[in-house]
């Protein structure tokens, strides 16, 4: 049964197709130039120039953070491209997207025409490095919504891009957020106007479709006071030896009793059952509760990519804001998984919740890494972190390194912790009672990652959970 | 009780099995008929754990001899659920915990995937909320266990009922109940036994792996049979285990060597 158990992960990754479509690349390497020609190419502001460059020279002064539980060989970054577009790059309406284009997105099961879309889930798609196009636009616009590419809200609400980007995570704030600040080429854009509910949820889908190219896209999601917004976010990529580069930005900030869920199911490619190939995603994903009584929750479902090292985080700035962070990270075969949170409480009666849940397959590395720091100021805060280990067969790891910093002694912080094993002795208990190996590893997981789930929105949870089932199913039995 | 003309559920010859490179079965004979009620003692690491395993085909033994035959099928060729759908019960000595899984979920599963390979229509879950209330209720156990997970944070007792309320629910054939009693105060292991002996019918038989005699005052044996060394070594009747009880293992070993 332990080949059966071994075996549990081996469903082929089903995004590795590449399509083939004509597209715009920039040359290989980075310096000033290339950011020049980038910020060219986009037709930027000299702000935006300005902004690009310090982060560039911030970033020459930087070294490759090695901490992380993460091995992998040395990144040369002058072998990536920065910048590739699909073309045509400027598109009027959706019957200019390349109808190459639209097949991919429909093999991906990505809603992107109108007509179509039964959810009401409005979608920016990046496709590489661009934006090709965002739903719902009208129907957003008439309550104040703006949801558009990155380089769109430069364009058309430059004072709102000006006045917040960088806000939350600055330039030089690492290694990875200083790159991405460089030569970022785009991304969604998202403003909910004072007390506007956003009538749908907002959906992101990133793909990379070109082998040598990194992808660095920039999010940003700004919820005014007492707006709510649930933001979506997807991710796919194809098939290839080599390794890319996603080093993507995402700053949220909400104001007072604001309201921003962030979702994330992120399925890059994981590189072959040798450890070939795969996604390195170095991604830095942070939220500032900037008002009174505002709430950020994220929750995310890792289960691509050859390297995860991400950390989406809540700054709880404002009394009694509100973090929250929910985490599924499957890991198999060499994947190698270094994610967590930080919840930094400034604010009086701030509180946070960790539901950290890690699952570990074949000979992969799955590490929870938290920080929990409450200030001197933060009266009353109060945080509850869980963070749940699975192993599946007995060649995988996992880790957990929970950093607590209190500098108040009114504040509480609880940690909770368990591993768990999912080994021959609990496909055997399952099967004494006529239940078959895989479903006893479907039931097994799915009853581990509910507490996550339960967060998802209700299309979302359906996909993650059907994501979970094709990663684990075909491995047993 | 020993009935005339009672069709044979386990037929076990000659069996040896091993795990790693230790042989723990060597030559094991036991026949089970319906209605009996065998009681399996011996001291530790006579194999009597090792045996109700291997009946149930836990993968981290390996049969290396004999046959065994459950209602006349040839028993060590199915996998371990199929072996549980053919109506053999392992009760475990050490349940599994599995947090997150609702034991309701779990025993839903279990009942409508064994129930249902014997003809019986699923159930849904209030269909089969109604079917477990009953047998819990049967068995003395408190309702408050379908909302926990699976054995998590269960105390030895309550894992020993959750075990008899699996062996209520899937109707088995055969149970083979490895050490049962270990682990209950005096008040847990009467409602245990209590709830064995309300499953026990004159169709189905019962395997109790034991150390001590205090079990059999509550379910009485038809026959006790001492293991030691990997072999059944003496078979007798209740009496037997009184014996064992009052003299130790030590004269039946010599007796028989």
């Amino acid at each position: 049964m332990s080949a059966v158990i071994q075996n549990l992960v081996n469903q082929p990754y089903k995004h590795g197709f590449v399509s083939d479509i004509e597209s715009d690349t920039v040359a290989k390497g980075l310096n000033e130039d290339v950011i020049r020609l980038i910020s060219a190419k986009k037709g930027e502001p000299e702000w935006l120039l300005e902004f690009r460059l310090n982060a560039y020279r911030h970033w020459l002064t930087m070294q490759e953070p090695t901490w992380p539980n993460v091995k992998y060989p040395k990144i040369d970054f002058q072998d990536i491209s920065y910048f590739s577009a699909p073309r045509p790059k400027k598109l009027a309406s959706m019957d200019e997207v390349d109808p190459e284009l639209l097949r991919t997105f429909e093999k991906l099961g990505v809603p992107m025409h109108e007509r179509k879309t039964l959810a009401g889930v409005a979608v920016d798609v990046i496709f590489d490095s661009v934006s090709v196009a965002t739903t719902y636009k009208k129907k957003l616009a008439e309550v104040g919504v703006i949801f558009c590419s990155f380089s769109e809200a430069v364009r058309d609400h430059p004072e709102l891009v000006k006045k917040y980007l960088g806000s939350v995570v600055p330039t030089g704030d690492n290694f990875y957020a200083a790159l991405n600040s460089a030569v970022f080429t785009d991304g969604s854009f998202c403003y909910i106007p004072r007390g506007v509910r956003c009538p749908m949820d907002l959906s992101t889908y990133f793909r990379i479709n070109t082998e040598q190219s990194g992808q660095f896209e920039r999010t940003l999601i700004i919820a005014e006071e007492g707006a709510y917004v649930s933001y979506l976010e997807g991710c796919t990529a194809p098939k290839f030896d080599t390794n890319q580069l996603h080093a993507a930005v995402v700053e949220l900030v909400a104001l007072d009793d604001a309201e921003i869920k962030y979702s994330t199911v992120q399925n890059w490619y994981a590189g072959d059952e040798n450890g070939k190939g795969g996604i390195y995603n170095f991604v830095t994903k942070r939220g500032l509760c900037k008002g009174t009584n505002s709430k950020i929750s994220w929750t995310q479902v890792e289960t691509g990519s050859a390297i995860t090292w991400k950390y989406p985080s809540c700054v709880l700035l404002g009394d009694n804001s509100v973090g929250e962070f929910y985490s599924v990270a499957l890991t198999n075969h060499h994947q190698q998984a270094d994610t967590g949170t930080k919840m930094i409480h400034i604010g009086r009666n701030t509180r946070s919740k960790i539901i950290s849940k890690g699952i570990s397959a074949g000979v992969s590395n799955n590490s929870y890494r938290g920080l929990v720091k409450v200030g001197a100021r933060a009266e009353g805060a109060r945080n509850f972190s869980q963070c749940d280990s699975m192993l599946i067969g007995d060649r995988c790891g996992a880790n957990t390194f929970p950093y607590i910093q209190v500098n108040n002694n009114s504040a509480k912080v609880e940690h909770e912790a368990s591993t768990s094993k999912i080994g021959e002795d609990q496909l055997f208990y399952f099967a004494s009672r006529g239940i078959g190996n895989e479903e006893a590893v479907s039931m097994i997981i799915n009853g581990f990652v509910q507490d996550v789930f339960v967060q998802l929105p209700m299309e979302f949870a359906v996909e993650a959970t059907k994501l979970l089932g094709l990663k684990l199913e075909g491995s047993v039995g | 009780m020993i009935r005339e003309n009672a069709s044979v559920l386990l037929e076990v010859r000659g069996l040896s099995a091993r795990i790693a490179d230790h042989n723990i079965l060597k030559g094991i004979d036991l026949t089970v008929r319906a209605a009996e009620v065998h009681a399996i003692m011996g001291p530790n690491g006579s194999g009597k754990s090792t045996l109700a395993k291997v009946l149930s085909g836990h993968p981290s033994y390996e049969v290396t001899g004999g046959e065994v035959l459950f209602e006349g099928r040839n028993l060590l060729e199915l996998a371990p659920e199929e072996r549980a759908r053919a109506g053999l019960f392992l009760g475990f000595q050490y349940p599994i915990e599995v947090p997150g899984v609702t034991n309701s979920a779990f025993l839903r599963l279990a009942y409508n995937t064994v129930q249902g390979t014997r003809g019986k229509e699923e159930l849904d879950p209030l269909e089969f909320d109604d079917l477990v209330r009953g047998k819990m209720k049967m068995l003395d156990i408190d309702p408050s266990f379908l909302g926990r997970s699976l054995n998590a944070g269960f105390s030895g007792g309550e894992k020993k009922r959750n075990e008899i309320l699996q062996m209520a629910l899937l109707e088995p054939k055969l149970a083979v109940l490895d050490e049962t009693d270990s682990g209950l105060d005096i008040d847990a292991l009467r409602v245990v036994a209590n709830g064995i002996n309300k499953l026990h019918t004159s169709d189905n038989g019962i395997v109790l792996v034991t150390h001590y005699q205090r079990m059999l005052n509550y379910i009485v044996p038809d026959y006790v049979h001492v293991m030691e060394g990997g072999r059944i070594i003496r078979t007798g009747d209740k009496s037997l285990a009184l014996e064992l009880e009052a003299r130790g293992y030590d004269w039946v070993t010599k007796e028989a060597a």
